[in-house]
């Protein structure tokens, strides 16, 4: 996987108190991981910070909580990582304008 | 934006009423920051228990201190649109005692500003000190106000503390309100 994978893994374990060895690119962050709201907002400020993106977690939980998408589509790991690596290209496209 | 204080306002916190700031002295929300004051009250029955003599201010209401100033100034930066609630404290470290009948400035800025978050710094001092008596780290979640009850609460209290509002923004800082 990614280095996005890893450091958003490593994120998780960390400060979600979850064994890193339990944690795959199909593992659903709450579902499976059971790590809570809170927990998450912490490790997604993390996120923010190394990578200087902004997360709009506020509107994928929106969507998810409206029924227009379901959870999986933000909060497995793999998905997840793939939206910070759009939003990390989307950041270093912005500066490169 | 600042705000003046008469030499005789009371400044005393309210702790039966859970209000831990009095007065907000400076306000700035391009940096954004905000300075807030209050005294600890000379005499409250708390100090009966924390403790017999050896009357100190609890470290959890200072704490509940830097909370309602991050709290004003996160308002203050979203018009009142929104509520904060506190979500996450790190590094609150207790750094010194504060004893009935202190003086105390409350300083707080936005570090971080999250998709319905925030990471506020915030740090307590005596007035007309550096060095901190309390500091720490703040995560807030930012939602939408439960009622309008709230709201209107909020609304009000930052009058008391000095906030003038116009139209959902802070346009200045009253003098000598509490």
């Amino acid at each position: 996987m990614s280095s996005t994978y890893e450091t958003v893994a490593g994120f998780i374990s960390e400060i979600c108190d979850v064994p890193r060895e339990n944690i795959t690119p199909e593992s659903h962050i709450t579902e499976d991981l059971g790590v809570d709201s809170l927990d998450f907002l912490d490790a997604v400020f993390n996120i923010e910070q190394t990578y200087e993106i902004s997360v709009p977690i506020d509107g994928w939980t929106q969507q998810v909580n409206d029924g227009a998408v379901k959870g999986s589509r933000y909060f497995v790991m793999k998905n997840l990582c793939a939206e910070v690596d759009k939003l990390i290209a989307a950041k270093a496209a912005e500066t490169a304008a | 934006m600042a705000g003046a204080r008469p030499e005789d306002a009371d400044l005393s916190m309210r702790i039966d009423q859970f209000q831990l700031v009095s007065h907000v002295e400076r306000l700035d929300l391009a940096a954004p920051t905000i300075s807030v004051r209050a005294s600890v009250p000379q005499d409250h029955s708390i100090f009966a228990g924390h403790f017999p003599g050896h009357p100190l201010m609890p470290g959890v209401l200072l704490t509940e201190m830097m909370a309602q100033t991050c709290g004003f100034l996160l308002l203050s930066l979203n018009g009142f649109t929104i509520m904060p609630f506190l979500a996450a404290l790190k590094d609150v470290k207790l750094r010194d005692f504060v004893t009935p009948g202190t003086d105390l400035v409350c300083e707080a800025t936005r570090i971080h500003d999250g998709s319905g978050y925030a990471v506020m710094k915030a740090s307590i001092c005596r007035q007309l000190e550096k060095k901190h008596v309390c500091d720490g780290t703040l995560m807030f979640r930012i939602v939408p106000y439960p009622n309008n009850q709230l709201r209107g609460h909020m609304l009000e209290r930052a009058g008391e503390v000095g906030l003038v509002i116009r139209n959902g923004d802070v346009v200045e800082i009253e003098e000598g309100c509490r």
